[in-house]
């Protein structure tokens, strides 16, 4: 196992370029997740790790090795595909000794390490099934072993469980997270689903237009959020987001907004211009009848265990989460109240988060 | 009326309306090749009686006619040699004939199956390479060449059959082997090229992409992934070749005599005494048929599914 490391790597595809300018770290044994909306350049640096495509400019390193220009089949990588890409005129066992005949192992270790990763993944018992007989489950098991029987420097996996149904997906999200600690290899995995990547990475970096914005730990990227993008993707809702037109000042430790003046984390950093914004999660923010943003119910969501509100105000809809006892209806006239200081304040020409007590 | 069938399930007399249309439409094709079928089998007499006979005693002169040069002897001449020793020679010798020699057929034959087999390889090969490149990579201007390989098509391939002719001389290329399988292959070939065109295009790029990430150069994730999947397509472009250069008249009429004259332009050449030996010809077309037609059986299910295939997304 190896770790992995981009160094201003770009792509460009005639006008369009898809990745920007991109640096990333990705240690050894570390279970990593490019998270993007679709068309973010996600996909692209994956498949430009794996050799599937060349950089237009940058350097890729695995280990120490500069691999950037090497063909797929001199990086010993191994990949899983959205469409697991099983070669349908194989068995499973034919599927899974096929990466091993290349490389001329002899039979008997063939045999022994397909038997092995089918243990692993418990798909010994269909090696000798045809693919088009196989759950979709299985598919991605025996894609998965498919990549792991060649003990590669490092896994690239391309949304795995993108065709898999919700309910599926959750179990097979449990069985990589459990496979990754057994095998401990380091894996780059791709997705558009942001809670896919919450509980499976150890580190997460989030890409829009081409561009990596944030790679840190999940809880770091939930709470805080390098720009108003992360904010806003990552969260089920995601952050509101209040426009206030006003500069802020060093020190600054109070808003003053509609009226009301709302405490915030102490500010370290001026902002750039007058026109900033004021985010905080719907679960950071409470319902109550004076002291807050006057607005009246639009929605209601019942999740189970909270109720999400969404208020119409001046500023537009904001999103509360609030305890399933809370009784509203709609078109009822409340007030919206952060109930603790986790507020971030985006500079509204950078769209950066701007320094504070909170976001150190 | 009746609801228990779907709206678009043919009612039961469309179905027999289509029954009887293919029945009667397979007899009208069948008569003249059962009439073939039957000729190889009638003696030169039966075969060219009026009115013609379609209860007949089987005989296989034509076959014996069609193997063997003859030639007619005197009586006593007939008498002086030893008893025959095979039932052909005595076939022959009942016609107060010996047999002097093999005829070419068996010759032309096999440079039938040489010509044909040899150019049905070579297009599907090439043309599915050409097709894989056309159908994986940035060829510049591959609109314009896709074109420009179909309008090889556009024009009746005799059209060009004098500047072939003049130009086969001059390279030596007449009457051979090579000539023949390069001049199939070159006819071939566009059609090979369009219908694999299809056929990979269907191909998710992800499996050779897989198979690459494996540890396999491109050309060996083409024969070893890409292949494979193609083989349907690869069957029906294969019968259609096939169909195409085993057939072929005109050109084989033109360029080939003595070398590497395929068994189309010889068979209607078989003369007997007084005229074309009819029952020898008959079973010269009807060996003739034989090879396309196993073969085509063998491949039917691939080119039933080969010529539907992508029409509908799975």
């Amino acid at each position: 196992m190896s770790k992995i490391k981009i160094v201003n790597l770009q792509k460009s595809f005639g006008d369009f370029t898809a990745v920007k300018n991109s640096n990333l770290t990705i240690n050894d044994k570390e279970f990593f997740v490019l998270l993007g909306p679709s068309g973010c350049g996600k996909t692209t640096t994956l498949r430009m790790i794996a050799g599937l495509e060349l950089p237009t400019s940058g350097e890729i390193y695995l280990g120490d090795e500069e691999v950037g220009m090497l063909r797929a089949s001199e990086r010993d990588i191994a990949f899983v595909f959205q469409l697991f890409a099983l070669y349908p005129h194989m068995n499973v066992k034919n599927n899974l000794s096929f990466p091993l005949k290349m490389q001329g192992y002899s039979r008997s270790e063939i045999k022994t390490r397909v038997e092995e990763a089918a243990k692993l993944l418990r798909i010994d018992h269909i090696l000798n099934s045809n693919i088009s007989s196989l759950s979709g489950g299985d598919r991605q098991r025996v894609a998965l072993g498919r990549a792991l029987v060649r003990r590669p420097k490092a896994f690239l996996m391309d949304e795995p469980l993108g065709t898999l149904d919700a309910e599926f997906r959750e179990l097979m999200c449990l069985e990589l997270k459990k496979l990754h600690i057994d095998i401990g290899a380091t894996t780059v995995y791709v997705t558009h689903d942001q809670l896919e990547a919450m509980s499976l990475a150890d580190r997460i970096a989030v890409m829009d237009g081409g561009e990596i914005l944030q790679a840190d730990e999940p809880s770091v990227i939930y709470n805080k959020p390098a720009t108003k993008f992360v904010a806003s993707f990552i969260g089920s809702p995601g952050m509101n987001f209040i426009s206030i037109d006003q500069g802020i000042s060093n020190e600054q430790s109070t808003l003053n907004i509609e009226g009301t003046n709302f405490n915030i984390p102490k500010q370290y950093e001026i902002s750039k211009g007058k026109k900033n914004s004021f985010g905080i999660r719907p679960e950071n923010l409470s319902l109550t009848n004076e002291g807050g943003l006057k607005g009246s119910v639009f929605g209601v969501e019942y999740l189970g265990s909270r109720k999400i509100v969404t208020v119409k105000t001046n500023f537009g809809e904001i999103k509360v989460k609030t305890d399933i006892s809370t009784s509203v209806k709609i078109n009822e006239n409340v007030q919206v109240k952060p109930s603790n200081d986790n507020i971030i304040i985006f500079d509204g020409e950078t769209d950066k988060s701007l320094k504070s007590e909170f976001m150190n | 009326m009746d609801t228990s069938r779907s709206y678009l399930e043919p009612s039961s007399f469309s179905k027999k309306l289509a029954a009887t249309i293919i029945i009667v439409y397979t007899v009208i094709t069948l008569i003249p090749i059962s009439w073939m079928v039957m000729t190889s089998f009638k003696n030169v007499n039966s075969a060219i009686s009026y009115p013609p006979e379609v209860l007949f005693e089987p005989s296989l002169e034509g076959y014996v006619n069609l193997f063997t040069n003859r030639s007619r002897q005197s009586q006593e001449y007939l008498d002086s040699l030893p008893a025959p020793e095979t039932w052909y020679e005595e076939l022959v010798r009942s016609r107060e004939m010996v047999i002097t020699g093999p005829s070419k057929f068996l010759g032309r034959y096999s440079n039938s199956m040489i010509i044909g087999f040899g150019s049905t390889f070579a297009s599907v090969f090439l043309g599915a390479l050409a097709a894989y490149a056309f159908s994986r990579f940035r060829v510049p201007l591959k609109d314009d060449l896709l074109f420009f390989i179909l309008s090889t098509r556009m024009f009746p391939p005799i059209a060009v059959a004098v500047p072939i002719f003049i130009m086969y001389r001059k390279l030596g290329l007449g009457d051979t082997h090579l000539g023949m399988i390069i001049l199939y292959t070159v006819v071939n070939l566009s059609l090979a090229v369009w219908l694999l065109k299809g056929f990979m295009d269907e191909i998710p790029k992800e499996y050779e992409e897989a198979a690459m990430i494996d540890g396999y150069s491109r050309l060996q994730a083409f024969f070893k992934v890409v292949l494979p999947q193609a083989m349907t397509g690869i069957a029906a472009t294969a019968i259609f070749c096939m169909i195409f250069s085993w057939n072929e008249y005109a050109f084989a009429v033109l360029l080939t005599q003595f070398n590497a004259q395929t068994a189309p332009p010889f068979i209607p050449t078989i003369i007997g005494e007084g005229g074309l030996d009819w029952p020898a010809i008959g079973a010269g077309t009807t060996l003739f048929l034989l090879p396309v037609m196993i073969f085509t059986i063998i491949l039917r299910k691939h080119l039933l599914r080969g010529i539907t295939f992508g029409a509908v997304r799975k």
